[in-house]
């Protein structure tokens, strides 16, 4: 009666119903009736984790294994245990960053990075797809072994078949369109696949149902109740080893593994994910999770050990396959329809499975592999094409017939020759491969980007090589020396044996050292790597999630302008216009925001716009978009250690502490500097006072000494009297001149001299200032020799300065010059854009030490040699003062003993007008 | 016999006048022209007086006072310091050093004059 339309029609009209239920699912999300805003449909989505593997895999397992089946059951149980600090903490990071799968989750975690987007797809793609396969596998050999019906015939009996012969072929392409009918019918994955979610929940009834329908089956229709069922099978000797542990059946070591494999499952498995994390409605439902999930794996589990020795006492002789008892029980009871029902229960094991898998993994190529990379390409002009969900829904509905097809090939490479629990478990060993830089990234700010890309890396590699590869030994496709010999004959490369590693099970060796590997190159690498900005602002966002709660959390770490027009059409030309629209008008709202009327986007809706992106692309692409619209300003390093600083990083925080105060060292230190100056400058004017002071008594004295005297003594003779108060005149005249020479050289300093600038030949003033000073040189006796052209350029000058000046440099070389062969030479000649004057004497010269000295008011240089010089102290000074206002230059060249040259440049006229 | 006064300063006016006020007095008055001048004067012969500028090149007043009264040679020889600086803190520093007297510029001829006149008549104490 079972032929193969009915079973097929039987199929289809299951699937039929599935996929009404998920369009109802769909009608009522967007009506906002959401169906699947339930603790219990969540739970019952998370039990999307019971594939065929269970369904049919369990009991195969437990007729060699006994309780060797339990460790896949024990390890989600304790991993629920910690779910409400664990998952929710995910779930939130995810809902606050639009996360669109666990790609996107550790891509976004480590600075956005595109690379690390890609290679977890990359992994999750190929670690999945033995998982698919055995989906694939379980599927075409229940079908087959349906159609055989009443004979219960092996698929391995039937022989090899070609591909389109073979059934699993046709349930691969049949679970493509099934998965692109139910997975690709949205844009925004953040959205949720409500439809898809709430179909995976009935069939996780369904599966249950039929399971324990055959569960009652064996144990009350088959046989009395569980007593009667286990004292029977207590009697086969074989049996009985099936109840304890070790003693061969199963090592305490794999079941150890096997527990924390599973645990990691639970969380990490792409499509775990994709149910507990991306599709979760509220954080709240992991609460009900938490004690409902157990039990759905108590339930589904507990006919498990019933099922398998009642097929193994049924099928004594060991022609059925133990994975196929599930079935084989029932038809040969003759029961025709719980059969059936068998099949649907394996059929929505693997459905639900396939559906959701692929809806993730699509999602992660469609946002993580291949956008990026479009994007990328500027020859596409991707970034400018307006609309790009057809596009995406393209990739993502080719990704999925690409994958099942890959799953396919796996199952026609390697599927035949290995247990369903074996074929899984290698794609849970993937999977475990995330959670170091998943749980990492969740409770460690020091997770890099580099470290996650090393650790993850080779943690694959690692697992490739000790679980993959040995899997084509087993197919014929690698010589069987690589496992015996190690690859070359190297022996400590063993792939089950790693560096000698011996006395574990393969699937414990391999997970022993890819974790080992992983763990250790993401904690060392990222301890010794420096991460940027975004790293950084991103693992605080990750880690202290429960903190930045608000929704736009992450624009505190942003800083730009951006026009809200251009934002709204990016973000339209990914999830449409009309629900662009919805979104930023919703946003608008919440915020009392005007959008029409809003041209520059605060940093809150540019990280919303970027979020929305998100959903659709990913981040690393939403991110590459947004800033094509933005003029972006990166965050320094050192910002966002400040921003982080503002929320109780105590290590930060005390860091800054400490430059704060370091700071405040160096601004004392300033002080101190600027107070020692004004010191300085105190003590210089007072200096300057004292040596006026100085300067002035002294001709003083001697006017008050004569004057006394001149009083005192009228009977003094008229040429002592004369001598007397012709001293008075000249020390008067002394004191004036003095006076003079001060408030003049004040006035200098304090820019408050007249200037009557004048267009001047400085060879007139030269020779006016030598007939001035002649009568000095007559009386010294000094030879004077002048070299002036008859016409020089002319220079802009005040003639009373320049000449005070001349004067005063010639007075000077009178002035020093030796009482014996005194020779004093004067030039002036252009020079270069200038005029150049040179005085030289040969008098006793001046220390090097002291060429800068001379020009300081008065700081008259005197010796042995010269005595005291004459004068105020004040010519040079005023010189100088005079030089550097007309924008020349004046200095002196000298040497002890060899006389010394005064000499200064003024810029020409010319020169001067032309600037 | 006459008391010997020596006038050491470096500006030419000052001595003019300073010894024409010493010499008016009957002093005998020698002149030296700085610092080591006014040193090697006194070694010569040890005058009863000398009016020390403190402001003279190569050996200021101060270091020739000091000199002077580390030496018992001079434990007779009056010492009036003659300066432009008139901060007190010069004339303690000058009294400290060893001087009798402290007359800052411009003087008055007749105070120099009474304070030498003081000086040479009363006996010095130690």
């Amino acid at each position: 009666m079972l032929q193969g339309w009915v079973i097929l029609l039987v199929a289809l009209i299951y699937v039929i119903m599935l996929f009404l239920i998920a369009s109802w699912g769909d009608r009522r999300a967007d009506a906002g009736r959401s169906i699947i805003n339930s603790p219990y449909v969540y739970t019952l989505s998370i039990a999307v984790y019971c594939t065929t593997w269970t369904f049919y895999g369990s009991v195969g397992r437990a007729a060699t294994s006994g309780i060797g089946f339990l460790p896949i059951y024990i390890g989600p149980t304790l991993m629920v245990l910690i779910w409400w600090f664990v998952l929710r903490k995910i779930i939130r990071i995810c809902r606050l960053q639009r996360i669109t799968s666990i790609a996107d989750f550790v891509s976004s975690r480590y600075g956005k990075d595109p690379v690390l987007g890609g290679l977890v797809t990359v992994i999750a793609v190929l670690g999945i797809m033995p998982y698919i396969s055995l989906q694939l596998k379980a599927v075409s050999t229940s079908f087959t072994v349906l159609l055989q019906y009443p004979e219960i015939a092996m698929p391995s009996d039937l022989g090899r078949v070609s591909v389109l012969g073979d059934t699993a072929f046709y349930v691969a392409l049949l679970l493509a369109a099934f998965a692109i009918l139910f997975g690709t019918r949205h844009i925004d994955a953040t959205e949720h696949h409500e439809g898809m979610v709430a179909a995976v929940a009935f069939e996780s009834i369904v599966k249950l149902v039929a399971f324990l329908a055959i569960g009652v089956f064996v144990t009350y229709g088959i046989y009395d109740g569980f007593g009667d069922l286990f004292t029977r099978a207590a009697e086969y000797p074989d049996l009985a080893r099936l109840f304890t542990l070790g003693e061969g059946v199963i090592e305490y070591g794999e079941w150890f593994s096997l527990t924390v494999l599973s645990m990691l499952a639970i969380m990490f498995l792409p499509r775990q994910f994709q149910v507990a994390v991306i599709e979760n409605k509220s954080e709240d439902h992991v609460r009900t999770a938490m004690w409902m999930f157990p039990l759905y794996l108590l339930a589904i589990n507990i006919f498990v050990l019933p099922i398998a020795l009642g097929g193994l006492m049924q099928f004594p002789d060991g022609q059925v396959d133990a994975d196929t008892f599930v079935l084989a029980l029932p038809m040969a009871g003759k029961q025709e329809a719980l059969a059936l029902l068998v099949f649907l229960g394996g059929l929505s094991a693997a459905t639900a499975m396939v559906i959701v898998a692929t809806v993730a993994l699509s999602t992660m190529i469609s946002n993580d592999l291949v956008m990026p990379v479009l994007l990328r390409i500027k020859r596409l002009g991707l970034s400018e094409r307006a609309d790009l969900g057809f596009l995406l829904l393209s990739i993502r509905r080719g990704s999925i017939v690409i994958i099942l097809l890959l799953g396919y090939t796996y199952f026609r490479l390697i599927g035949e020759s290995y247990a369903l629990v074996t074929i899984g478990l290698v794609s849970f060993a993937a999977a475990a491969q995330f959670a170091p830089i998943i749980l990492g990234g969740v409770y460690w700010q020091g997770g890099t980007r580099r470290g996650a890309l090393a650790g993850l890396s080779a943690g694959f590699l690692v697992w490739a090589y000790t679980l993959v590869f040995p899997s084509f030994v087993q197919s014929g496709w690698l010589d069987g020396a690589y496992l015996t010999a190690g690859p070359l004959g190297l022996v400590l490369l063993k792939p089950y044996e790693l560096l000698g590693l011996t006395g574990l099970d393969p699937m414990t060796h391999s997970l022993f050292w890819s974790l080992l590997v992983n763990i250790g190159l993401y904690v060392g690498v990222s301890m010794l790597d420096r991460p940027e900005a975004l790293e950084r602002s991103q693992a605080a966002l990750f880690v202290d999630v429960f903190k930045y709660s608000e929704e736009d959390g992450g624009s505190r770490f942003w800083r730009g302008t951006a026009n809200v027009a251009a934002l709204r059409t990016l973000v339209a030309r990914f999830v449409g216009q009309a629900r662009a629209d919805r979104q930023f008008n919703a946003y608008a709202r919440s915020r009392g925001l005007d959008l029409a009327n809003m041209e520059t986007a605060s940093p809150g809706l540019v990280t919303f716009a970027e979020k929305l992106l998100a959903g659709s692309i990913g981040a690393a692409s939403a991110r590459v978009m947004v800033s094509s619209v933005v003029t972006e300003e990166p965050l320094g390093i050192g910002e966002v250690m400040e921003i982080l600083d503002e929320t109780s990083q105590v290590i930060e925080y005390s860091h800054q502490l400490e430059q704060k105060s370091h700071e405040l060292e160096k601004a004392t230190a300033e002080l101190r500097k600027a107070n020692t100056q004004l010191k300085e400058l105190d003590r210089l004017k007072d200096d300057f006072i004292t040596t006026v002071t100085h300067e002035l008594r002294t001709p003083l004295t001697s006017i008050r000494s004569f004057s006394e005297i001149l009083h005192d003594n009228p009977e003094l003779d008229d040429e002592q009297r004369h001598n007397f108060l012709g001293i008075v005149v000249k020390e008067t005249e002394r004191l004036s001149r003095l006076i003079n020479q001060v408030l003049d050289l004040a006035r200098l300093e304090a820019g408050e001299t007249d200037w009557q600038l004048e267009s001047l030949d400085l060879s007139a003033v030269l020779r006016d200032s030598l007939d001035t000073t002649s009568q000095l040189f007559k009386d010294r006796g000094i030879a004077l020799t002048v070299e002036c052209p008859d016409q020089v350029p002319h220079i802009s000058a005040d003639r009373d300065r320049i000449m005070q000046v001349i004067i005063n440099l010639l007075s000077n070389a009178v002035k020093f010059s030796p009482r014996e062969e005194a020779r004093v030479t004067v030039a002036l000649r252009p020079d270069g854009h200038g005029l150049r004057l040179d005085v030289k004497d040969n008098g006793p010269g001046i220390a090097a030490k002291d060429h800068g000295a001379v020009f300081e008011k008065f700081r008259q240089v005197g010796s042995t040699l010269t005595g005291k010089p004459g004068g105020s102290g004040l010519g040079l000074a005023i010189c100088r003062q005079t030089i550097d206002q007309l924008g020349g230059r004046i200095w002196v060249e000298s040497s002890p003993g060899a006389g010394a040259t005064f000499s200064f440049i003024l810029p020409l006229a010319d020169a001067k007008a032309a600037e | 016999m006459a008391k010997s006064v020596l006038i050491a300063d470096d500006e030419p006016n000052i001595i003019l006048s300073l010894r024409f006020i010493m010499e008016q007095a009957g002093y005998d008055v020698r002149v030296a022209r700085d610092g080591i001048d006014a040193l090697n004067q006194c070694e010569e012969q040890a005058p009863d007086l000398v009016l020390l500028d403190v402001m003279m090149p190569n050996k200021t007043g101060y270091d020739v006072c000091e000199t002077m009264r580390a030496n018992p040679a001079f434990d007779n020889t009056r010492i009036i310091m003659v300066t432009a600086k008139g901060r007190d803190a010069e004339r303690e520093k000058g009294l400290a050093m060893g001087a009798d007297e402290y007359v800052t510029k411009p003087f008055s001829t007749r105070d120099v004059m009474s304070q030498v006149r003081t000086l040479l008549e009363a006996p010095r104490q130690p």
